[in-house]
Parts: C-alpha cells; sequence; structure tokens
C-alpha cells in the first residue's frame, strides 16, 4: 500500500512538472518559412522565439477539423482570426516590445506562447 | 485605442492580396495569376518561378513577393499550375477562385462531412456498447470467475479496443500529441478516462487472480458508451455551433456574385471580383448593388434595411453614395464604383463582425485562467481520488478507486467552461449586426450592458442635423434681402450644419452669395470675415457683447425665439447690430420614443450642445429629457463625460461629428450614429447604421441579453464541474452511499457543452422592443 501511496504521489508531482513547470524549447522564427500547424489538439510548435521591434508574420495551417481550432486569439495583441481548413493562413503582427504572448483557441484548448526578444 | 474599420480591416489581411488591377488581368487567357501561400522568404521566389516554368504551356512566370501573387503568361492550366506549385512545398490558388461565399460553403462542406464521421464514430461505438449495457442491467453479471467468462470477455475487450481504435482515435491522438507538447485537453481527460477503464478491464480479464475476487468486474459497456455518449455531443454541437453564425452568414450572402459594367459603351457581366475602381456599373430594378459607388445617372429608392435594419427605402438620386449589398427597388441608375473588394462598406462590416465575434468580454477572463489549469488539476484530483478509495475504501478497493478515477476524468468538461463566453458573444454580436449596430470587440459588448448615463450630442442625434432658417428680425437700416445675402456670403465657406441652413435657405429665395475675405471662426462663439468691405459679425450673444455691440429689446426677442426651441444668431454689419437670424433643427421623429426606451431602462439620459441655454432646453423639453448642458464648446465636450463618470455613472456618448471624437473615446463606451452606409469613416466602439436612437436602445438591450446569456453559462458551467468532479469522486459516498456510473458522467459531459451552444443559441431569438 505504502508503494503504490508513494506512487500515486510521485504521479502526481509528474504531472505537476511535465504540464506546469517544464518548458519546451522555442522555434525560432528564421531563414525558413514557420509555419505552425494545428493538428490533434495542438499547435506545432507551440512555443516560438521572435524577434523584438520589427512587424512579423505567423503562419498557421489548420489540419484539426474540431471547430474549436478554428478560432486564433492572441489577446495581448487584440487580434483574433479564424483559420481556415488545409490552408495556410498568415497573421500579421506589430513590431513586438520583449516579452510573453499568449495564442490559443476559443477554449483554450489550444495553447501556444511566442516569447519576444 | 479606437481604430476605423478600414484599419480593421488592414490588421486583418490574409494571404489574399486582391488589388484592382491584377483582378483585370486575369480576365486574359494568355495571362494567369496565382496567389501563393506559404512563401515566406525571397529564395522562394526563384523557386516558384522554376517550378512554374517547368509546367508545360509556361512563357513566363513572375512572381510578386510583396503581394504573394505570380503571373504567368502562356496558355498552361490552371489545375497543372496549381499543382507545380504544390510539389515545390507551397499553396497556391486561381486568384479569382475564392470569395468569402466559397469559403463559407468549403467549410460548410467540411463541417458536414466531420458531421457525418462523428456520427458513423458515435453508432459504432453505441452499437456495441448499449447491448453491453443491457446485459449489464439484466444480468447484473459483469465478472470474471470461470475461464469461459474469461474467453468471452476476452473476444468483448478486443471489440472494445476495435470501437476505441474506430471511435476513439482522435481522442487518443489528440491525448498523445498534446502530451508531447506539455499540454492537456478535452482528449486528454477522455483518452485517460476511457483508457484506465478498457486497461483495467483487461488485466481482470487476463490476470483475474491479479485483482480481489469481488474486484473482478470489466467496465467494457462503459467505455465504449461514453465514446459514443461524447462523440454523439460533439456532433450535435458541431450543427449548433453552425447555427449561432447565421448572422454573419447572411451578411455574406448579401454579396452578389457579378456586375453589369459599362465598358467601351457596351453593357457586360463579369465577375464581383473583376469590377475596377471608377468602373460605370447598370443596375436595374430588383438588382443588387454590386460594389460602393456613387450614382451618376438615374434616381431611384434603396433598400438599405440589410445593412442598416432601417425599414424604409431611401431615396437616392445623381451625387448620393450606394453601399454594396443594398437592394436597387425602382429605377434603372448608372453609377461609379468608388469602393471595391475588400473596401466596400459590407466588406468592412463583414470584417468587423466576424473579428468581434472571435473577441472576448473581459467577463470571460476567469474562465480562461480557470481553463488554463483546468485538465491538469483534474488529473490531480483523479489520482487524489483513487489514492484516498485504495486508502479509505470499502472493498472492492481497486473496483471503487479505478471507477472514480475514470469518473472524475469523463465528467469534468474544459468545454463547457471555454465555450460559455465565446459562443453567446458570437451569437449576440451577430444579432446586433442585424440591427444595423456594430460592436467593435467583446469589451464594448461588456461595458455597454452596463451604462448608466447615456450622453446625446443634440445637433445631428436628437435632431435631424439639418436645420432651417425659421426667423430672420431685421434690427437696423438692412433688409431681409441684403442681411441674408450678406449672412450667406459670410457662411459660404463653413461646414457647421447652422452655417449650411442658412446659405441653403438663401439660395432657395435666388439669392447669389459673394466673395469673402479674411474669415477667422471664433470657436464656440461665432465667425467673422469681410464682405464687400464690410466687417460681418455673426454669432451668440457672448460675442457680441465682448465687441460692445448693442442688442437693444432684441435679447428678449431672441430668448423667446428660443423657448421654442430654435436657434437664433446675432448679425452685426460693421459693428453695428443688424438682424437675428433663427435656425431650427427639427427633432427626429422616433428620437422621442427612444429616449423614452432608454429611460425606461433605468439609465439617465443627458444632453450635450453647443447651442445656448434656452435653445437646449426647449429642445430636452420637446424630447422628454430634464438634464442638459448647454454652450458646451466642442472641446469641453469629453469634460463632460468626465464629469458624470467622477459621478460613478458608466458612461455612453453618441454623436455624429468629427469633434465628438475625443468624447467618443473618452467615454466608457462612444456611439457613433452613422449616415447610411458610409460607416468607414467611424471610429466608435460601437457604430449605429441607421441616424435613429432606437439603434441606441437597441444596442444596449443586445449588450444586456449577451452578457445574461454569458452569465447563465458560465454559472452553469462552474456549477456543472464543481458539483460534478466532487461527486464523481465520491464525496458522497460516506454519507448517502452514493457513487456515479462513468456512463453517466460520460453522458452529463456529453450534453453539457452541447447545452451551453444551446443556450447561446436562444439569444437567436431575442427581438429589440417594438419601435
Amino acid at each position: 500500500m505504502l508503494f503504490i501511496n508513494i506512487a500515486g504521489v510521485v504521479l502526481i508531482g509528474l504531472i505537476v512538472w511535465w504540464f506546469w513547470l517544464y518548458k519546451p524549447k522555442e522555434a525560432e522564427l528564421g531563414e525558413d518559412d514557420l509555419v505552425i500547424l494545428v493538428e490533434n489538439g495542438t499547435y506545432h510548435p507551440s512555443r516560438i522565439k521572435l524577434p523584438s521591434g520589427k512587424p512579423v508574420e505567423i503562419k498557421f495551417m489548420r489540419k484539426d477539423q474540431s471547430p474549436c481550432s478554428e478560432a486564433l486569439l492572441i489577446p495581448d495583441l487584440q487580434i483574433s482570426d479564424t483559420l481556415p481548413l488545409n490552408k495556410l493562413k498568415t497573421i500579421q503582427l506589430p513590431a513586438l516590445s520583449t516579452g510573453e504572448y499568449a495564442f490559443h483557441c476559443q477554449m483554450q484548448m489550444y495553447r501556444g506562447q511566442i516569447t519576444v526578444e | 485605442m479606437n481604430k476605423s474599420i478600414a484599419d480593421t480591416a488592414k490588421d486583418h489581411c490574409d494571404d489574399e492580396v486582391v488589388t484592382p488591377e491584377s483582378s483585370a488581368s486575369a480576365t486574359s487567357s494568355m495571362h494567369q495569376e496565382l496567389i501563393i501561400e506559404g512563401a515566406g522568404c525571397a529564395s522562394c521566389v526563384g523557386k516558384i518561378e522554376a517550378a512554374l516554368k517547368q509546367v508545360s504551356g509556361v512563357n513566363q512566370a513572375e512572381m510578386n513577393f510583396a503581394q504573394r501573387t505570380v503571373s504567368i503568361t502562356g496558355d498552361a492550366n490552371v489545375a497543372d499550375l496549381i499543382k507545380a506549385v504544390e510539389k515545390a512545398g507551397y499553396n497556391a490558388k486561381s486568384h479569382s477562385a475564392e470569395t468569402e461565399e466559397d469559403a463559407l460553403d468549403e467549410k460548410e462542406k467540411a463541417d458536414q462531412a466531420y458531421y457525418k464521421r462523428l456520427m458513423k464514430e458515435t453508432w459504432i461505438a453505441l452499437a456495441l456498447g448499449v447491448p453491453l449495457m443491457a446485459y449489464a442491467l439484466i444480468t447484473g453479471e459483469m465478472n470474471v470467475n470461470t475461464t469461459g467468462e474469461q474467453v468471452v470477455w476476452g473476444i468483448v475487450g478486443i471489440l472494445t479496443l476495435g470501437v476505441l481504435i474506430v471511435s476513439g482515435k482522435h481522442f487518443f491522438v489528440g491525448a498523445w500529441k498534446s502530451f508531447l507538447n506539455h499540454s492537456a485537453n478535452m482528449d486528454t481527460l477522455i483518452a485517460l478516462g476511457t483508457g484506465t477503464a478498457w486497461l483495467y478491464s483487461m488485466v481482470v480479464v487476463f490476470f483475474p487472480s491479479s485483482v480481489p475476487q469481488e474486484a473482478r468486474h470489466v467496465y467494457f459497456e462503459a467505455t465504449a458508451i461514453i465514446i459514443g455518449l461524447i462523440d454523439l455531443g460533439l456532433a450535435l454541437e458541431l450543427k449548433a455551433r453552425g447555427r449561432t453564425s447565421e448572422a454573419i452568414k447572411r451578411l455574406i450572402g448579401l454579396q452578389p456574385k457579378t456586375a453589369r459594367v459599362v465598358r467601351d459603351d457596351k453593357e457586360m457581366d463579369i465577375a464581383i471580383d473583376q469590377v475596377l475602381l471608377n468602373d460605370v456599373v447598370r443596375v436595374r430594378p430588383g438588382e443588387k448593388i454590386p460594389v460602393d459607388g456613387e450614382v451618376i445617372e438615374g434616381h431611384t429608392a434603396i433598400d438599405e434595411s440589410m445593412l442598416t435594419g432601417e425599414p424604409m427605402p431611401v431615396e437616392k438620386a445623381v451625387g448620393d453614395t450606394l453601399a454594396a449589398g443594398t437592394i436597387n427597388k425602382t429605377g434603372s441608375i448608372l453609377f461609379k464604383a468608388t469602393r471595391v473588394g475588400k473596401d466596400t462598406a459590407l466588406a468592412q462590416i463583414i470584417n468587423m463582425v466576424k473579428r468581434a465575434q472571435n473577441s472576448k468580454p473581459p467577463i470571460g477572463r476567469l474562465a480562461d485562467v480557470i481553463s488554463a489549469y483546468f485538465v491538469p488539476v483534474v488529473m490531480i484530483i483523479a489520482v487524489s481520488s483513487a489514492l484516498i478509495w485504495l486508502n479509505f475504501g470499502p472493498d472492492p478497493v481497486v473496483a471503487y478507486a479505478i471507477v472514480s478515477a475514470t469518473t472524475v476524468l469523463i465528467i469534468a468538461c474544459p468545454c463547457a467552461l471555454g465555450l460559455a463566453t465565446p459562443m453567446s458573444v458570437m451569437v449576440g454580436v451577430g444579432k446586433a449586426a442585424e440591427a444595423g449596430v456594430l460592436i467593435r470587440n467583446g469589451a464594448a459588448l461588456q461595458t455597454a450592458s452596463k451604462i448608466s448615463a447615456m450622453i446625446l450630442d443634440k445637433t445631428g442625434t436628437i435632431t435631424l442635423g439639418a436645420p432651417k432658417v425659421t426667423d430672420v428680425l431685421i434690427a437696423g437700416e438692412y433688409d431681409e434681402q441684403t442681411v441674408l445675402q450678406l449672412a450667406a456670403t459670410l457662411e459660404s465657406g463653413s461646414e457647421h450644419p447652422l452655417a449650411m441652413a442658412i446659405v441653403e435657405s438663401a439660395q432657395e429665395r435666388g439669392i447669389e452669395t459673394g466673395k469673402v475675405s479674411n474669415f477667422n471662426a471664433i470657436a464656440g462663439h461665432g465667425v467673422q470675415a469681410e464682405v464687400d468691405g464690410k466687417t460681418l459679425l455673426f454669432g451668440n450673444e457672448k460675442l457680441m457683447r465682448e465687441r460692445g455691440i448693442d442688442l437693444g429689446a432684441f435679447v428678449q426677442k431672441a430668448q423667446a425665439l428660443a423657448a421654442d426651441a430654435k436657434t437664433p444668431m446675432y448679425f452685426a454689419i460693421d459693428n453695428t447690430f443688424a438682424a437675428i437670424i433663427a435656425v431650427a433643427d427639427p427633432i427626429k421623429e422616433d428620437s422621442i420614443a427612444a429616449i423614452k426606451r432608454l429611460q425606461h431602462s433605468g439609465i439617465r439620459v443627458v444632453m450635450l450642445t453647443g447651442d445656448n441655454r434656452d435653445t437646449a432646453k426647449a429642445v430636452a423639453n420637446k424630447a422628454g429629457i430634464t438634464e442638459f448642458f448647454a454652450e458646451v464648446l466642442p472641446e469641453e465636450k469629453s469634460k463632460k463625460v468626465q464629469e458624470l463618470q467622477m459621478q460613478g455613472e458608466v458612461v455612453g456618448m453618441t454623436g455624429d461629428g468629427i469633434n465628438d471624437a475625443p468624447a467618443l473615446a473618452i467615454a466608457n463606451v462612444g456611439f457613433a450614429i452613422g449616415t447610411g452606409t458610409d460607416v468607414a469613416i467611424e471610429s466608435a466602439d460601437i457604430t449605429l447604421m441607421r441616424g435613429s436612437l432606437h439603434g441606441l436602445a437597441d444596442a444596449i438591450a443586445v449588450s444586456k441579453a449577451t452578457l445574461r446569456n454569458i452569465k447563465q453559462n458560465l454559472f452553469g458551467a462552474f456549477i456543472y464541474n464543481v458539483a460534478g468532479v466532487p461527486f464523481a469522486a465520491g464525496v458522497l459516498y460516506p454519507f448517502f452511499g452514493l457513487l456515479l456510473n462513468p456512463v453517466i458522467a460520460g453522458a452529463a459531459m456529453a450534453f453539457s457543452s452541447l447545452t451551453v451552444v444551446t443556450n447561446a443559441n436562444r439569444l437567436r431569438l431575442f427581438k429589440a422592443q417594438e419601435h
């Protein structure tokens, strides 16, 4: 029983670490075109790094049929847009100051983050 | 904070770059144009051009990187060209291929296909789940004790795995992908819940000895039914969601597909996206106006109700503006296209409504914060609940622990919470647009529902804004004709509505205006200029007194005029008082009723005007307003807004003029009264497309209804989760011996988000009070 209890507590610790504490690597907007794929309930890559001080474009390709994935919101930038299915959609971002900007679907189940450095 | 709709439209720009010039080129068979998607770097240009040149029939391919378009000369097939670009790793489409309506059709088709798939998956899952459930209910036997039972349940287990793969694959793939992405969503909960139930059952089947005898129960029926019910819930939700966007569909449907243009003296029907600026367009009675324009021949009545909500057709003659999507009722007209494609008022309205529908009012923020942590928290609750059952629960502890953990995972519904706000905003903003009320965003919608005081600008808002000269009282040596001639000359350069009234009045009497020099506007007081060597001064009493001009008994006469809701203005020639010219601006027909509506809903209505106190009082009396600010200089308007805000009011400000812009911006909600369909100039939080103040009452009523709906949804979703999760974990078991069945949890979860969407759809039935 002790073993089960310890395993349970470790499992809870793992959930906290995996979903909240761990910060995965950020994809950078480089020479190659960066397209964020919206598929299977996620944005991929979900964390992207952008340069500060100049307007940039980010592109989304939605392959997910779920209606939830249709809306894209970047609340801090007051951007809300619709992502068409199986089509590339370009979102133009203004010149950003350094910081973190979250983007997500209407229900926040699809979540991503833009880090501006 | 406030942006014009045109700016908004620009912000909103996507890959499709439509220019009239480029559209024209697409008409030639030798010259084709493609829109390229996915080309983000300059090096893509060479790659795309090279790929296109490989296609047989292509002579030349040149890409415009800035516009993401490529023009191709030659006689190649469009499909081949698109295929070549796709092969090179980019997307392409024909320049004129896609309109908003096509995109919508495509989306509907995709939704339809997704719905069919979900329904198929539902039936497959239920076909296994329901008979199993019936068996369990009838026999009460789902235990594995003999080898025979092991074989039978083993087969059922494999069938259930089939259901999980066929009907539930998307949950598992989604859960896994988001897990890799360090995120968790609804898929995670469902996959974990059903996966745990299935795995446990398989352990019971294959290794019965590893679990206590009383816990050798299988949950295949729950697994299959939960998957089936959640698929069913998703399918029904998809249908209900479709209805929430009806308003935008209706707006998009207003856009005609073709236009009849006159080119080289010939009339021809062309696709709407080929119409160029300054094209001359012919519209016959009963037809829709294809693009925005200005009438150059003929006169007619136009039904603008679909855009403005104004039921009466509007008369249009040469020089008047037309908006795309409105209907020509009576006459055949020719007009010149002034705005095409994405620049038309209709396109801008569609864009603005779409954008507002996706934005969120602040009330949804708490739900957002909760959603962000929701799934991992539920997972932790599920693990904790299992541990508590294992440590303190009655026998069979393993079965109880598994059931409670599974039920917690299944019943928790982040979707209901996440959908609560956006679904209502979607319907509410659409509903408002149908009534000719354009709401900029969710925040404006929410604040509008809380307005406690409404400031109405008098001229053009309460009144028609088209004043007329009613009285000319002569004081000195000059006769009425001369006074009007001089006054009209003086005012001919001014755009002030009162000035225009005097100029029009002179024109009506056939009086010609002369030349004016040294024109000087004295803000808030009047104007001064020289005409025919005479120094003319025209303005209010204050101005005359400042210049030391004696008004004699005319002050009383002016007061009498003002008491009759007229605006008297003093006119002096060479520093001698010459006449009073009184102008009156009639109150709009329905202003009084609309103001009453506002007052009935508990809003403090305050009138604001630059006019003198007496005129203001008379107009306010007529309009049924008890509180007013008179003699307010343009720059003081925003101060008055602040004054009310200091009194603790949530202030709405309604105005039509450019000088209202600062006050509109500083108010909690700025309402711009649109002049018909010419909305591009507006920069307020809420734009009323028609001149009637009923739009104001409608806007507030829609906002209130929407906020009420959001609150119901949020409350329902919160209560559902707050009550459902602990119930599923078994908090009621120690007291009442109650533990929730996972199947019921699945049904509750599937229908909780459907309930939210359905409740939001109720808003579609909202009707503004009869005018």
